[in-house]
């Protein structure tokens, strides 16, 4: 039997805000345990929460960025549940009445467009950690991340394939970033996703019993944990099993997902609304401000980038990717306004050279020490013929290396182009001398030969020749 | 002269007058409270030294400053109620549970009475977490009422009233949840005011049920508590439910006229079980407001008969929460254990006393999931009702009076062993509560044990000033207040 999946993702996305969301300890990540604490996050008795209204000015942003409707009055409400890295016993939550409901984001799979719809952004309040490595006899909390803003988006149950979920986080992330509310990092946990996951025969209608799979805390682990569990399920009812209703977690290092805890054991959060805080009345001024104040986002920017640039969708996606990316290839190819192939020509700089050196250090673009307009400089060098696109390449290098400019670079290390015929033809007759039996099978018919040649008179001029000019000079000396 | 048995106002006057020091103040409390605290026991930590820096350092100010007006309280010793945060004072909520918690921050109320120069006297017991009407719920021992010293003094802030009535301080700050300054105030023979729910803010006060508690004073007359709701009320970015609300002077309107003021009497609260002597004077009482010029009307809360329950769902589904932190984790009271559930339950089991146990398990049962909507929600529903039953009436009267109290003080261990009748005893007080109005207690006569009797004022929303106009017109025109305990 064909089945087919069911996937609903649960993301949590620490808010870039520079203070809690009820008090003002810093959110700075990294610091030494418990140094970002204070009597309330660390929920001593008496102490009251206040919201801190940058929180619920990411939210609305997010929640318009996916298309969603702004509740004009939500409110908070109390997860009650026992834990030490809970300091207070409950985690301050939203359960009925969320800020966001009814949003989309859209995603392309096998070229196609699809719509998920997202059932709920809320915003809630992050628990601390417990140590328990290298501690002995005790477990030790942390709370330094207790009270980090954090927004939980709720997708529709409408991803069929762990391709589409990947896609799905992939472009949920780009619109975190754009909006600069989430720096969308899986493995330092500012991006969490929870998958609720289950399986039907293709072409019923009902839902099957579905799990809950958790800690699935790295990009690469989305599609790879998905897989993992519908295969799981897809067997269990192949041998005349019952997929059971629980919560699952994801093992990396083992790649399978493994029980944590069935229904019966699930918990019962006792959700109330939370008397310490007021609901939250936001108006329709304040939304219409934050609306006027978004970003172009990724899916508008890449239908520009087609359009604007002439860009296949394949560049225009790659680019559009980052905002910070985008913004560099835009800047680059504003400095380069040359040629109309231009926008393209350097979509292939970025796409490729620039691309494999960042990757070659792990570096993202922000951290690029290249500036777009040398990247610009040089490819104005090649359209002068002072160096071919080849010995570009290596100018590229140097320059992502050394940070100086293209010219300087060229000059030092003796790269022009050698566009002197005489010198060339020289070369040419020098190569064909060496090589008289090469030269004899050339003429008997062996056309792919040419290659040699070229190869060695760049060889020879160190990759300096014009190559267009020793093509020619090479066809006609050797017919 | 014993300054003890002074009030704020009288102790004010002798302080501007430089004919006594803070310290003349602070030493004659201390004597009083020697002399009678092994027969009270209103105080769970007495903070002598303190008091003393704190009394040597306003007379600073008391030479230094000129006095300012009706707010200033420089000099003057009051006693806490030990759910009050106060810096590096030991808060206990009268629970074993907080046994050594000494908490880094002074809540907002307090912070507005040092800036106002009050001297701590000491922190008060009470019913464990504000849970109990008695302070028989204590944790540590129970407080004795000083009309007699085998009867309770009505709780929860039993310590701060029994504390004011035996003049262990010049006044007293309470909070009240569910009656818990007025019921101690009426049996006690005290001035107790609960404000209107966000008039005080609550940040430093130890959370019991966050949409019902307020901090409030309790006085020896009615102009100390309409002088300490000037300093307490405040609107406070520390606190989203603290309202942002004129402030007015709120002893501006005591000596006015009441001539032509309507005062409801809810017919519901005139009931059966209720003591003959009580329901004798608060009728004497409405009889003696009606002869300074009042008007009473006759007015009906229908849903007065389902504020108990009410309260008890909606208090006890609060506390199961706000009581969560208390996990031996952080700080406080830990029980060992083999592993962390063991602990929790260990550490949970020895330091919560049975009445706040019951009220988690009650409060954790209104909660659950399938229970949610027959108890949690529909209290919330009918605490609507409560709320527009008071509505539908103040548009017809001004003041609303009732008794404050079923009866008068009881034997200490007379209803323990009754949950349910003790629940009772805020029968009169609960409402006021749930429909966040203000309320007063102020005695109204004495039983023929000479046990005292309150007589409860409530007022509309933010409108404190009615009920301590109408308080301190009956008050001027009685005796009752002048009267204190032998001890």
């Amino acid at each position: 039997m064909k089945y087919e999946a069911v996937i609903g993702l649960e993301v949590h996305a620490q808010l870039l805000t520079e203070t809690k969301i009820f008090c003002g300890c810093s959110t700075k990540f990294g610091s030494e345990p418990n140094t970002q604490t204070c009597p309330i996050c660390i929920g001593m008795p008496g102490v009251l929460p206040v919201l801190n209204k940058k929180a619920l000015e990411f939210v609305i942003k997010t929640g318009l960025a996916m298309n969603c409707r702004i509740s004009p009055y939500s409110r908070f409400a109390r997860k009650n549940y026992f834990y030490p890295d809970l300091p207070k016993g409950y985690q301050i939550s939203q359960y009925e009445l969320p800020i966001c409901e009814h949003g989309f984001i859209e995603i392309i799979v096998n070229g196609e467009m699809k719509k998920i719809g997202i059932t709920r952004i809320h915003i809630e309040e992050d628990a601390g950690k417990n140590i328990h490595e290298g501690t002995g006899n005790y477990s030790f909390v942390d709370l330094n991340r207790t009270g980090v803003p954090l927004m939980e988006i709720v997708s529709e149950p409408d991803i069929r394939s762990p391709q589409e979920a990947s896609e799905y986080m992939k472009k949920l992330r780009a619109i975190l970033r754009y909006l600069g509310v989430c720096d969308g990092n899986m493995e330092q946990g500012s991006l969490r996703c929870d998958a609720n996951v289950s399986i039907r025969p293709e072409g019923q209608k009902e839902y099957g019993t579905r799990t809950e799979v958790k800690n699935i805390n790295s990009f690469k682990f989305v599609e790879k944990a998905l897989e993992y569990e519908i295969k799981r399920q897809i067997k269990v009812l192949e041998e005349g099993g019952k997929v059971i209703q629980e919560t699952r977690l994801w093992d990396s290092t083992k790649g399978i997902t493994e029980s944590m805890r069935g229904k019966e054991e699930a918990h019962d959060y006792r959700y109330f609304p939370e008397p310490d805080l007021v609901p939250m009345i936001v108006e329709r001024k304040w939304i219409d401000e934050i609306k006027s104040s978004l970003p172009e986002l990724p899916d508008v920017k890449r239908e520009r980038f087609v359009s604007e640039y002439g860009l296949p969708e394949y560049d225009a996606d790659l680019l559009t990717d980052e905002k910070p990316l985008a913004d560099w290839y835009e800047e680059a190819t504003a400095s380069y306004s040359l040629s109309v192939s231009g926008p393209k020509i350097i979509s292939n700089w970025v796409k490729g050279e620039l691309t494999r050196l960042l990757n070659e250090e792990s570096k993202t673009i922000e951290e690029c020490p290249l500036r777009p307009e040398q990247l610009a400089d040089m490819l104005r060098l090649i359209d002068k013929g002072t160096i071919s696109g080849k010995i570009a390449k290596i100018v590229f290098e140097e320059m992502y290396k050394t940070g100086k400019d293209a010219e300087e670079i060229v000059k030092e290390k003796g790269l022009i182009q050698i566009t002197d015929e005489s010198a060339i033809e020289k070369a040419v007759d020098e190569v064909i001398s060496k090589n008289p039996k090469e030269v004899a099978r050339f003429k008997a018919g062996e056309e792919k030969l040419m290659g040699f040649f070229v190869g060695q008179v760049m060889k020879l001029t160190k990759g300096k020749a014009n190559p267009q000019m020793v093509n020619e000079l090479l066809k006609k000396k050797l017919s | 002269m014993e300054l003890y048995r002074l009030t704020i106002t009288e102790v004010r006057d002798l302080l501007e007058r430089k004919e006594v020091s803070a310290r003349d103040v602070v030493n004659s409390v201390y004597q009083r409270i020697d002399a009678v605290e092994d027969k009270i026991k209103a105080f769970v930590t007495i903070t002598r030294d303190e008091a003393m820096k704190m009394a040597d350092e306003v007379q600073k100010r008391i030479t230094l400053e000129k006095i300012q007006g009706t707010i200033s309280i420089l000099g003057i010793p009051l006693a806490i109620k030990d759910n009050l945060c106060t810096k590096g004072i030991r808060t206990t909520c009268s629970s074993k549970i907080l046994y050594n918690f000494v908490p880094p921050y002074e809540s907002t109320a307090t912070s507005r009475l040092i800036e106002q120069g009050y001297v701590l006297i000491g922190k008060t017991n009470m019913d464990e977490f504000a849970m109990g009407s008695s302070t028989e719920n204590s944790g540590f021992f129970t407080t004795k009422n000083p009309w007699d010293l085998e009867r309770i003094p009505g709780g929860s802030s039993g310590g701060s009233a029994a504390a004011s009535a035996a003049d262990e301080c010049i006044a007293a700050i309470g909070s009240d949840t569910g009656g818990s300054i007025r019921q101690p105030a009426a049996l006690c023979g005290v001035v107790g005011l609960k404000p209107t729910y966000g008039r005080v803010s609550r940040f430093g006060l130890v959370a019991f049920a966050s949409s019902l508690d307020q901090i409030g004073p309790i006085t020896k007359n009615v102009r100390d508590s309409a002088i300490l709701m000037n300093i307490i009320s405040s609107h406070d970015p520390l606190d989203s439910t603290s309202a942002s609300v004129p402030l007015p002077d709120f002893t501006a309107v005591l000596g006015r006229d009441i001539k032509g003021i309507r005062i409801g009497i809810p017919r519901e609260y005139f009931i059966e079980g209720m003591d003959k002597e009580v329901e004798v004077s608060v009728k004497k009482a409405i009889k003696k407001l009606e002869s300074l010029g009042a008007i009473p009307v006759e007015v009906s809360l229908p849903h007065t008969g389902y504020a108990v329950a009410t309260y008890y769902v909606l208090a006890t589904s609060e506390a199961s929460s706000n009581l969560a932190r208390y996990d031996g984790v952080k700080y406080g009271f830990r029980a060992g254990g083999k592993d962390l559930m063991d602990m929790y339950m260990n550490t949970r089991a020895q330091g919560f006393g049975p009445e706040v146990k019951r009220r988690i398990m009650l409060g954790t049962y209104a909660l659950s999931s399938g229970y949610y909507e027959a108890y949690y929600k529909k209290a919330q529903q009918v605490r609507t009702l409560i709320k527009r039953d008071f509505e539908e009436v103040f548009k017809e009267v001004d003041v609303i009076v009732t008794p404050t109290s079923p009866t008068a003080a009881f034997k200490i261990g007379e209803k323990t062993a009754d949950p349910l009748q003790m629940y009772l005893s805020d029968i009169f007080t609960i409402s006021v509560n749930l429909a966040g109005v203000p309320g007063i207690s102020i005695p109204c006569g004495f039983t023929s044990n000479n046990l005292p009797i309150g007589l409860q004022l409530i007022g509309r929303h933010f409108d404190e000033e009615s009920i301590l106009k109408v308080a301190y017109a009956y008050e001027q025109s009685t005796e009752w207040h002048k009267r204190r305990p032998d001890l």
